[in-house]
């Protein structure tokens, strides 16, 4: 199979979502993926290592220019945005906030559909803003493959119901069947 | 590709030099502004820009960061009171550069905590951005209430001594900062990608400032840095900024690893 890279977006219930997410996912899965999860500014990323400590795979902060490696699964810092290269390394910045939040779902959506075009996946998951949805037309206009959380099935709807209400979707499913597709696609890759 | 013609324009007409920054970055500002201004490609932005000089300093507004607070994570603060103030208080004058001040948030945060720490008057704050518009409001010192709100609570939280309000007289829906805060910084245009070194200086401040340019572009002002500092001399850059990548890193120590403090080897 062809992908490179996942990108996922969460908000409100989203911490849940990730747990979920990290306890099923396999040590050896090997797309990378990157995640913006929106979390108090002044929050300092224990999370992340929380995350990390608590699960078999590597969970990381985003380092600005840090190379995407296979493997990995990386979280944006709070208070920045994180921006996908060209050259398939991260930036961050300290723009503006995009849809109240920094960081924007949208920003990395947008930057790692350009880099990655067909070969990307796009998910967005629970949430309680519109965060994401400008993003995931954005990757669909890329060719990349667009993945929404069944709102009826998430902790808040309204985010992956306005991402739905953006673009015809390639698949609609409640969190537990999109890691299990992810899981497939991974191995297919291999 | 595209943007790089457009961006070497700018550089040959106009003499800035945005070619090292982060390309995403400038992607994004850039495809906003032709959003905003109905342009389709970006041949058609790049003529506009060398025809219209309007546009093409609306264009540097754009590319230029003006995000900033006061007292922005105050944690710093609180390590900058704890351990750099005491090395302050060695000099009997004190410089101070400010790199990349845009409305000089961090240059008020700076005078206030120099004030309490009884060191402002021998004191001088070089405040340095390329963004004039920028450096024109910073030197009036007005700041609308809504931000007030947001800093009195970092002020807070990096355990100021008195009350922020003491600094600013209140005016309608925005606050002035007190005259005594300003007297001593010095505004100027300066610009870090294509200036050089214009003080020797005891301590820089350049925060979130070097996210926004390439490895080359890092190094450089990395050199232009440690050729500004004394001896002994501090640096503070942002949260998620390093040497770790830059030549120099051995040449200093850390005072702070987290608040990312370090200090020049003699």
């Amino acid at each position: 199979m062809k992908f490179e890279a996942i990108v996922i977006g969460l908000s409100s219930g989203g911490m849940s979502a990730m747990k979920m997410m990290f306890s099923i996912l396999p040590k050896d899965f090997g797309i990378p993926i990157v995640i913006v999860q929106h979390i108090n500014a002044n929050s300092n990323g224990f999370w992340i290592k929380f995350l990390n400590d608590n699960s078999n795979l590597n969970i990381k902060e985003a380092d600005e220019k840090e190379k995407i490696m296979p493997g990995n699964i990386y979280i944006a810092p709070p208070n920045y945005h994180l921006l996908i290269e060209k050259n398939k390394t991260f930036s961050l910045t300290i723009d503006e906030r995009v849809n109240f939040a920094r960081p924007s779902i949208d920003v990395l959506f947008e930057t790692a559909a350009e880099t990655y075009k067909e070969k990307l996946i796009g998910i967005v998951l629970t949430g309680a803003n519109q965060d994401g949805t400008e993003g995931i037309k954005h990757i669909k206009e890329f060719g990349g493959l667009a993945i929404i959380q069944d709102p009826e099935t998430a902790e808040s709807s309204y985010m992956p119901a306005s991402a739905m209400a953006a673009i015809k979707a390639d698949y609609i499913l409640p969190l537990a069947e999109i890691i299990a597709l992810l899981i497939k696609i991974d191995q297919q890759k291999n | 590709m595209e943007i790089s013609l457009l961006l070497e324009a700018v550089y040959q007409k106009y003499g800035y030099d945005f070619r090292q920054y982060s390309q995403a970055h400038i992607g994004r500002r850039v495809r906003n502004r032709m959003a905003l201004s109905g342009i389709n490609d970006i041949s058609q932005i790049q003529s506009k820009v060398l025809e219209d000089k309007e546009f093409a300093y609306q264009l540097l507004q754009d590319l230029s960061i003006t995000v900033t607070e006061m007292f922005r994570d105050p944690e710093f603060y609180k390590s900058l009171r704890k351990n750099v103030i005491p090395i302050l208080k060695t000099y009997p004058f004190i410089k101070i550069w400010h790199a990349g001040c845009a409305t000089g948030e961090e240059a008020y945060s700076m005078a206030i905590l120099l004030q309490e720490e009884g060191l402002y008057d021998r004191t001088t704050i070089y405040a340095t951005d390329f963004n004039q518009l920028a450096l024109n409001r910073a030197k009036e010192g007005i700041f609308s209430n809504k931000v007030i709100k947001e800093y009195t609570l970092n002020y807070q939280l990096m355990e100021g001594k008195k009350s922020f309000s003491s600094y600013y007289t209140s005016s309608y829906d925005h606050v002035i900062m007190n005259q005594s805060l300003k007297k001593n910084i010095v505004w100027a245009n300066h610009n870090l990608v294509t200036d050089s070194v214009f003080a020797e200086v005891n301590l820089i401040l350049c925060r979130n400032v070097l996210i926004y340019f390439d490895h080359d572009l890092q190094n450089k002002v990395q050199k232009l840095f440690y050729n500004s500092l004394i001896g002994g001399g501090v640096l503070c850059l942002g949260s998620k900024e390093s040497l770790h990548f830059s030549t120099l890193e051995e040449k200093y120590s850390v005072l702070d690893k987290n608040q990312r403090i370090f200090k020049k080897k003699y």
